[in-house]
């Protein structure tokens, strides 16, 4: 085996046998699965327990209101609003609901009122208003139809008419483009970007750890005795890179496995309360048919996309991202004394542009992933590996493949100019302990003779 | 004999160079032409190191015989460092070449030498039979030779419960035992330490020392970087002595004694000083029972030892004082 060998085999080992590696690998979905738990919980949480309230209704059309969201509705009958307050006051009831006569049958506006000494949660109060609103509505119309019988409600309900949009393009054959085309890109986009930053965040640093630690351990002396410095950064990227693929790929098996056992767990829960508070709106539910129409076109949509020029150019572009910062994290290790303290303003030149990245995915690319800003982005090798992978997913690769291409290369160029550049830095850095180094001084280093 | 070193250097550069260039061929070349190098394990050829404006090596040139126990003195920040670095191809010189057993310096020259540095340390979390394993392969052993040397050493120093012990929990002068055998684990030709017995207790450095004196009568040469004159003397038995980045003092131990010595003689006797002192002598010191004489030539002494008889005193000792390496150290740094 050669050495570079020897050492990524060490590296990789040591850090792969690592109880705190097993155990961060396995509990980050057991996290992940804890947090879709209290999330799933949450929604069936019904703040502060049951409210009784009584419902006073003066203009004749509310009559009954049914129970949800936790409230009961208590018909207030014969009693008056000064009863019902005393009885509120008696802690026999939480409020009281009075809804005014109607002004005329064509007024657009009507105002209710919550009596109580306590506050109603907005969730609560915009639900009574649109039950409300609802049997109003439905008052109206039944006046209507008694003036003039030939409308009713069902008559009225045609002049809503859903609308959506449904993008399609001219000149594709096969890219027939739904409704779902841009949702399912900014998921597939933003789910490689943010697995692109995580990883080269968190591995580029671990070798600038691994680095520093060696340096403060005095054993780069012996070690460049034996090898070259070259050699032993470079396994080191290597050996932490097969650390992160590891994980990932432990990930991506539990994680298919939690998706499989997900219908399980969710089992319980009803659907309509986990779909409350993402559409407060009173919008008829789908039903079964339809929902299962909507799946099925959500997955022709997944299904759509290029999962083999995806999954090729993800690879491609993790690599290179993950070879540029690591080699970078490299260097500047190399360049630190033992005070870890002063490590941060070194560090934070190399975090800046992978947190620009991931600012213009989130704020630029989200709302349009082909934009100028989106297209330079895209093409920089330093921001390249987090922002071409969430514009991929919205690719016509037809058109526009020489921008991908030309981004491939970049990277891959870059990703072995860093290597060497860091190389010249490292080999300088690694045997000099300074007490504060700066850039300047860092520049020097890459023009030393070996 | 010549004649069979020579073919040993080009048996072991044919054996060790899979691919040879046009640059390998002058080197096999210039290395048989170099007799002299047939009994030097190194020979530094004025060998230039510049860092920035500062000139660590300031053209040095100087060989390491064959067995020998070499002493690489100098004060702090002379460049000893800077050299040992180029010899174990850490770095490499601006100007001029470095030998190793009679070839330029190469990938595997690092392979043939132990390097024990001032600054050492061990991976803190790693197990100690592991990383002797490590390192020992780092040096071009194959992993069945390596867990072989590795084994060995531990029956020779009786450690052999340590194998599964992470190096943070041995005591310092423990992790310093599995540093030297870090360092001589892969048998190098060549062994070079830097400071080795800092940090050690007594009981250790007699260890190490004796460990060092076994290596050497092995045939292993060894470079010894130090400032502790004593050990200087104790040790070795070739000696160079950088000052400001340049050679200023290099040869035997001996012959450099010889040749900075102050022709002084010490006389020891019993019973009363004599009272007619010989004055054809420069006297230097004077003991209540020893007299200390200048002469101008060292073949004078049977002339004073004669002229001391004459005055009737029972001599006890008699002896040349030779300068010690730490007087030699502070006037030559000094001149």
């Amino acid at each position: 085996m050669s050495k570079l060998g020897i050492i990524v085999k060490r590296e990789y080992l040591s850090r792969v046998t690592k109880r705190s590696f097993i155990i961060g690998t396995l509990m980050a979905p057991l996290g992940f699965l804890i947090y879709m738990l209290v999330i799933v919980g949450l929604t069936k949480y019904e703040s502060g327990g049951e409210l009784k309230v009584a419902l006073l209704d003066e203009s004749g059309m509310v009559n009954q209101l049914p129970d949800g969201k936790g409230i009961r509705f208590i018909q207030a009958g014969t009693k008056s609003l000064e009863q019902l307050k005393s009885e509120v006051t008696a802690k026999q009831l939480d409020g009281i609901v009075q809804v005014p006569k109607l002004s005329s049958l064509q007024s657009k506006t009507l105002t209710i009122f919550y009596y109580s000494d306590n506050k109603l949660a907005p969730e609560k109060s915009s639900m009574i208003e649109q039950k409300i609103a609802k049997r109003i509505r439905e008052g109206k119309a039944g006046a209507m139809s008694q003036e003039c019988p030939s409308i009713n409600l069902a008559r009225i309900e045609t002049l809503d008419t859903k609308v959506s949009i449904d993008p399609e393009s001219i000149n594709g054959k096969d890219d027939n483009d739904s409704k779902y085309t841009a949702g399912v890109g900014l998921a597939v986009g933003g789910i490689m970007a943010f697995i692109m930053m995580f990883m080269v965040m968190m591995y580029g640093q671990m070798v600038m750890r691994s680095v520093m630690e060696e340096k403060t351990n005095r054993i780069v002396e012996v070690m460049m005795s034996s090898v070259r410095p070259f050699e032993l950064m470079l396994g080191k990227i290597l050996g932490a890179g097969g650390v992160g693929l590891t994980q990932v790929l432990i990930w991506i098996f539990l994680g298919g496995g939690i998706t499989l056992l997900l219908p399980f767990i969710m089992g319980g829960v009803d659907p309509s309360s986990m779909q409350a508070p993402m559409t407060p709106g009173d919008v008829p539910m789908p039903d079964a048919e339809q929902m299962e129409g909507e799946g099925l076109r959500l997955m022709a949509e997944l299904g759509k996309q290029n999962w083999m020029m995806l999954g090729t150019a993800f690879v491609i572009f993790f690599l290179g991202g993950y070879f540029i910062y690591a080699s970078l994290f490299a260097a500047i290790g190399s360049a630190m004394g033992d005070d870890m303290g002063e490590s941060q303003s070194l560090v934070l030149p190399i975090m800046i542009p992978i947190l620009l990245a991931t600012y213009i995915v989130a704020f630029a690319g989200v709302r349009n992933p082909h934009s100028g800003l989106m297209i330079a982005a895209s093409m920089f090798p330093l921001t390249s590996p987090i922002v071409m992978p969430f514009r991929m997913a919205f690719f016509n690769l037809r058109e526009d493949w020489w921008q991908l291409a030309l981004s491939l290369i970049i990277v891959v160029a870059s990703a072995w100019f860093f290597v060497w550049l860091s190389g010249r830095i490292y080999r300088v850095g690694i045997l000099l302990y300074v007490k504060k180094v700066s850039f300047k001084e860092i520049g020097k280093w890459m023009f030393y003779k070996g | 004999m010549v004649v069979r070193f020579k073919l040993q250097i080009i048996q072991e550069i044919l054996l060790a160079e899979k691919q040879r260039s046009f640059n390998d061929v002058v080197l096999i070349f210039g290395a048989i032409l170099s007799a002299n190098s047939n009994f030097m394990i190194l020979s530094i050829q004025d060998v230039v190191k510049i860092y920035g404006n500062y000139t660590a090596v300031n053209h040095v040139s100087f060989d390491v015989p064959k067995g020998a126990v070499f002493g690489l003195l100098g004060p702090n920040g002379a460049g000893k460092t800077s050299l040992i670095r180029m010899i174990t191809t850490i770095t490499a010189p601006d100007s001029g070449q470095i030998l190793l057993d009679g070839v330029r310096l190469n990938s595997y020259s690092p392979d043939q030498i132990g390097y024990m540095p001032e600054e050492r340390g061990l991976y803190k979390k790693m197990k100690v039979g592991e990383h002797l394993l490590y390192l020992a392969q780092l040096k071009g052993m194959t992993q069945h030779q390596a867990f072989n040397a590795t084994n060995q050493w531990f029956e020779k120093f009786q450690i052999g419960d340590w194998w599964n012990k992470k190096v943070e929990d041995l005591s310092k002068g423990m992790q310093q035992k599995i540093q030297f055998i870090a360092t001589v684990v892969h048998q190098p030709k060549l062994l070079i330490l830097d400071e080795p017995f800092t940090g050690l207790d007594p009981i250790n450095t007699t260890l190490i020392k004796d460990e060092i004196r076994q290596l050497n009568e092995a045939g292993i040469s060894i470079i010894f970087s130090t400032h502790r004159m004593e050990q200087v003397e104790e040790m070795c038995d070739h000696i160079v002595l950088i000052n400001k980045g340049r050679n200023v003092l290099c040869g035997e131990v001996s012959s450099i004694k010889n040749q900075y010595k102050d022709n002084l003689f010490r006389i020891e006797f019993a019973g009363n000083a004599p009272e007619n002192i010989p004055d054809r002598f420069v006297l230097k010191n004077r003991e209540p029972q020893a007299l200390t004489f200048q002469l101008d030539h060292d073949d004078q002494s049977n002339e004073l030892i004669r002229q001391m008889l004459q005055t009737g005193v029972r001599v006890v000792k008699f002896e040349e004082i030779l300068p010690t390496f730490n007087e030699i150290f502070i006037r030559t740094v000094n001149e």
